[in-house]
């Protein structure tokens, strides 16, 4: 059975159809993209899957269980949470109280302050500007503080969402090494990206989004091959 | 001149308590609770029907702040939560129904006519040869007290965190795994605990209660809100302490006294003219 199986998904922003009735699934351990131009439906995929976005018709199930009318807070206690688009860092806190905030769900209040100190290990950056106030931070350093404030719940599941946007390449070619590494230490991941190239290389599968449905899906590396994916996503 | 300031900070400690309801629920759930004036007149019953029933004042004030707080919270879950993601304009004008509806309830139950409600009688004390009323001191020193645990509780506490996560992206709060809906809920209670508390200060400077015993300390905390900054909370202890002092300012030169409640007004115009975010206002931050 599939971590998590989104079955006949259909949003609505008012009248207009966003998502036409999508499926897919992720299996534990695995990376599983979905790629697709702007507007294809990826982000809206994503905030539905979370409940910050009500879903109409289909269903989401989660480690068997049904999640699709459950308020947001109850699907992050239960192991999965979502690295926004656009970083959505809080601003106005200072990266120790962002991380802090990264670990509301846990019950187990002992190992939040080892769980940063892992956070700091792996983002030395973050420990450096601990005290600093989020909203001064440079954009990579804005990313590694979301990731790490998204890894502070211990997510089962964890759905990102653009994580090298607006990034320079060597920051781009970092990222999807910390993506590979987390997916290492036995987190599953759910991954949205414009970068395709990127993307499918360190993906077990994908899908391909076309306004509101998917169109094409495959391993990392057929979708890499496939003569489609190459004239619109990959550039040749 | 001193005892005109001193008077002044007091006045300003109940406009920065009830100016502070506005700016949190402001912040928070992104509304703005007109009503959130007529809390205080409830709070002012409250006092009036134990001390009536012979309750000790501090019982009285105990029952005062418990009222408003489960008023607050009720009025959250029945008026206002069903609207939530409805236009800023309905919520609006629902504020303004529950106001109306509150003073109407309250004038039928006690009727329009002013009551006199004596929580403590004035005292004057001496400090260094000149003289000044206890209560005003009280008022000052417990609204400061006051002002001080709730700043330490919205920084150093975990749900403090999550308002200010909330506030600031409430989407991503959800992320975090706040649950929302319980964050607006303990902002309308510590809001309309700290309204009551300012009606409790307000009753010992002026002892009546009315019906619309909210309606001026109301508007004026919410111009306190927006000169500060609404959605800043140091902004609302600065608007509301810089409002009382104007305000006793005013009243204390005989020429502008008529004039005090046009001239506070007045400030709010003029820095809102200069500065529309507010004196610690913030401006939104573009989403990158």
């Amino acid at each position: 059975m599939a971590m998590l199986e989104v079955k006949d998904l259909a949003v609505y922003y008012g009248v207009i159809q966003a998502i036409k009735g999508i499926s897919f699934e992720v299996n534990q351990g695995e990376i599983v993209t979905l790629i697709g131009a702007n507007g294809a439906g990826k982000t809206t995929t994503m905030q539905s899957i979370m409940g910050l976005i009500p879903i109409r018709e289909g269903t989401v199930t989660y480690e068997g269980k049904n999640i699709t009318k459950m308020p947001s807070h109850k699907i992050v206690e239960m192991g999965m949470t979502q690295c926004p688009e656009g970083r959505r860092i809080f601003q106005e806190l200072s990266v120790y109280d962002n991380l802090l905030m990264g670990a509301f769900a846990l019950k187990d209040k002992k190992g939040i302050k080892d769980d940063i100190e892992k956070i700091y290990t792996r983002f030395p950056r973050l420990e450096e500007r601990k005290n600093q106030i989020a909203g001064t931070l440079s954009g990579g350093e804005q990313q590694m503080l979301a990731m790490g404030r998204a890894l502070m719940s211990h997510p089962k599941l964890l759905m990102m969402d653009e994580p090298s946007m607006g990034l320079s390449p060597l920051l781009v070619d970092q990222v999807f090494e910390i993506i590979k590494d987390i997916n290492n230490d036995g987190t599953t991941i759910l991954l949205v990206e414009q970068n395709a190239g990127k993307s499918l290389a360190i993906s077990d599968r994908a899908y391909v989004l076309e306004t509101g449905k998917i169109v094409l899906t495959g391993t990392g590396k057929e979708l890499m091959e496939s003569e489609d994916v190459k004239k619109a996503y990959l550039g040749g | 001149m001193l005892s005109t300031i001193l008077d002044g900070l007091s006045l300003g400690a109940i406009y920065a308590l009830i100016a502070l309801g506005y700016t949190m629920v402001y912040g928070i759930a992104k509304m703005l609770n007109f009503a959130h004036g007529d809390i205080i007149m409830v709070g002012a019953y409250a006092i009036l029907v134990t001390l009536n029933a012979n309750g000790h004042p501090f019982l009285a004030v105990i029952a005062a702040v418990l009222v408003c707080m489960i008023l607050g919270i009720i009025i959250e879950k029945v008026a206002y939560k069903p609207l939530r993601g409805a236009s800023p304009l309905a919520v609006l004008i629902t504020a303004i129904g529950v106001s109306y509806l509150l003073q109407s309830v309250a004038q039928l139950i006690f009727g329009s006519k002013s009551q006199a409600v004596t929580i403590t009688t004035a005292k004057m004390v001496k400090i260094a040869s000149a003289e000044f009323n206890l209560n005003t001191i009280l008022t000052l020193v417990v609204g400061a007290i006051i002002m001080i645990v709730l700043t330490l509780f919205i920084k150093f506490t975990r749900t403090g965190r999550a308002m200010q996560a909330v506030s600031e992206d409430r989407g991503a709060a959800q992320l975090m795994g706040v649950n929302v809906n319980k964050i607006i809920m303990i902002t309308f209670a510590i809001g309309s605990a700290l309204a009551a508390c300012a009606g409790v200060f307000y009753l010992m400077q002026i002892p009546s209660v009315s019906p619309t015993l909210g309606s001026m300390p109301g508007i004026k905390a919410f111009a306190a809100a927006v000169i500060g900054g609404i959605g800043s909370i140091p902004g609302a202890m600065l608007g509301g302490v810089l409002l009382g002092v104007v305000e006793k300012l005013a009243l204390n030169v005989p020429v502008l006294a008529p004039y005090a409640n046009a001239i506070v007004f007045a400030l709010l115009i003029i820095i809102l003219l200069v500065r529309p975010i507010g004196l610690l206002g913030k401006k939104r931050r573009e989403k990158v």
